[in-house]
């Protein structure tokens, strides 16, 4: 490896690091100097404060809200990569079924999240069910495509050997459609966080389950300004996380041979 | 100029192609009335400009297609339906047409894996058609790791592990370079003398084709049709030196005006 090369990974990491801490200088010496009250903005410092003397309540809620994301998450990549072999059975299948899975897609959560809260019964069910309605399309229609995308060598190869049904879709479908369907949870991993978070805003859910929405819908009826930036901040240190752990899943599977995962420097 | 119905001259035909037309969808004649015989153990060439069908009359050959008139047989029956009783057909693509994701010993087992051969057999397999194309060393190479000669290799090597009874290949080395191509032609004539199998080779390259060939067959375009076949009876082994002969240059010229005096009857050639 280069010098230049290390050089640029670095810069990777260090290059948006100082850029949030100018912002965050920059926020605490505006709040400072024209005294903002904690309850308009508060301060980075005052926020770090909260977050660590509400930690048990916060950390509780975020525990609650992560594991809503992830299972809805799963949810939906089992239950896409299912509809979309599906799917690829025949053009009929796809035809008949997809309109319904765009009319999932672009009807809004929060207008479909009081009907399964009160179908429901599970608050917890209720709220992965709804995180999975928002995260499922870009699995099934990225994952389909993807099925569908396979060399049109290769297929012939497949058929002059004679290859069947399941042995054409086990060792050339489902590898070639291996990108496309990584480049769909990754879309799903944060379209998960954002469902877990809105329904929960709908049912409101308190007590012993409370995530991380119930705490900003609290802190915000309490002027709990600084709680409540710190579980945002905290929502979004989770979206990130579940971002990045989807980029590291899809460059173990695909950094061997496929274009989009390859490193240069390698 | 007469099209001499390529007929078997006394050896077996194993493809038998009688009165094939080809019509696509949209109403392009690829082929009209097309008569050809694969003779058994045969280098034969399929040589003609772009649109004269070669490439659909090889896939009417491999099976992949049917004609929209006429028939093609197999060893006397019908291939698609009776598996040839245990022959086998392999194709060798315009492309590599590698797995990217697999490895070149899993690319190249791969026609023995869809046939549910055992992998020990599978893989003494793997390594004789590894060796035959001086791929040994990359075994564990992915495709993206090796050059587009040494892929166009792995492809063939796909294609010999069943030790197929006919090849087909489609303008395979079109996309390499000048010197590739020359080498791996070279190496292509060494395995057919050593295996002594039928080898259907698609090319719009007249030298390749003279040099190639046992025997040529070359195809008009517009609709898409057999103009003429003869045989090239060089001796074999052929070596460069069989580039710059005499009898090379000869049968090139003959191609050439095959070829050309066909084009004066194109419609579209000029007068239109």
């Amino acid at each position: 490896m280069t010098v230049r090369v290390q050089r640029q990974r670095l810069l990777r990491v260090l290059a948006p690091l100082a850029v949030a801490i100018v912002a965050l200088a920059v926020w605490q010496a505006a709040v400072e100097i024209w005294k903002i009250p904690p309850y308009i903005i508060p301060s980075p410092v005052r926020v770090a404060q909260t977050l660590a003397t509400d930690r048990t309540l916060l950390l509780n809620s975020l525990g609650v809200t992560m594991q809503i994301a992830v299972t809805a998450l799963a949810l939906s990549t089992v239950l896409g990569v299912a509809i979309a072999l599906v799917f690829v059975q025949s053009r009929l299948i796809e035809m008949s079924l997809f309109p319904y899975a765009i009319l999932l897609q672009v009807t809004p959560i929060v207008a479909i999240a009081p009907l399964i809260i009160i179908w429901v019964h599970d608050t917890r069910i209720a709220l992965i069910l709804c995180a999975t309605v928002v995260a499922i399309f870009p699995v099934i229609s990225n994952t389909t495509l993807g099925l569908r995308s396979v060399d049109a060598g290769l297929i012939n190869l497949f058929r002059l050997s004679r290859a069947n049904r399941w042995q054409t879709l086990w060792r050339l479908r489902v590898p070639s459609a291996l990108p496309y369907f990584f480049g769909g949870l990754r879309i799903a991993s944060g379209l998960a966080l954002i469902g877990a978070v809105v329904a929960e805003f709908v049912a409101g859910t308190g007590g012993q389950g409370a995530g991380l929405a119930y705490q900003i819908l609290l802190a915000g009826i309490q002027l709990n300004i600084p709680r409540l930036f710190a579980a945002l901040a905290l929502i979004a240190l989770a979206g990130v996380a579940m971002f990045a752990a989807t980029v590291a899943l899809s460059r173990i599977a695909l950094s061997r041979w496929h274009e989009s995962e390859m490193r240069h420097d390698a | 100029m007469s099209a001499d119905v390529p007929r078997s001259g006394g050896r077996p035909a194993i493809v038998e192609i009688r009165g094939a037309c080809k019509t696509y969808d949209t109403g392009t004649q690829a082929l009209a009335n097309v008569d050809l015989d694969v003779q058994q153990g045969e280098l034969l060439t399929l040589v003609g400009p772009s649109g004269c069908g070669k490439s659909t009359l090889l896939s009417l050959i491999a099976g992949l297609s049917s004609p929209t008139r006429g028939h093609v047989r197999w060893w006397g029956t019908d291939y698609a339906q009776t598996g040839g009783a245990g022959r086998s057909i392999a194709f060798v693509f315009q492309s590599p047409t590698l797995m990217p994701w697999a490895r070149v010993t899993t690319n190249v087992r791969l026609p023995l894996d869809l046939a549910g051969i055992p992998r020990s057999a599978a893989d003494d397999a793997v390594a004789k058609a590894l060796a035959r194309v001086h791929l040994t060393r990359f075994g564990d190479h992915l495709p993206r790791q090796l050059s587009g000669g040494m892929q166009m290799r792995a492809s063939i090597a796909r294609a010999l592990v069943t030790e197929p009874d006919l090849l087909l290949m489609d303008e395979p080395f079109g996309a390499l370079d000048e010197f590739t191509r020359q080498r791996l032609d070279a190496e292509l004539l060494a395995l057919w003398s050593a295996q002594r199998m039928t080898i259907v080779f698609v090319t719009h390259s007249i030298h390749e084709a003279v040099f190639l060939s046992s025997r040529v067959a070359v195809m008009g375009a517009h609709p898409g049709r057999m103009l003429d076949a003869w045989s090239i009876d060089a001796p074999f082994p052929r070596d460069d030196s069989f580039r710059v002969s005499r009898e090379f240059a000869e049968h090139a010229r003959r191609l050439s005006a095959c070829v050309a005096s066909a084009g004066d009857e194109l419609p579209n050639g000029g007068a239109q």
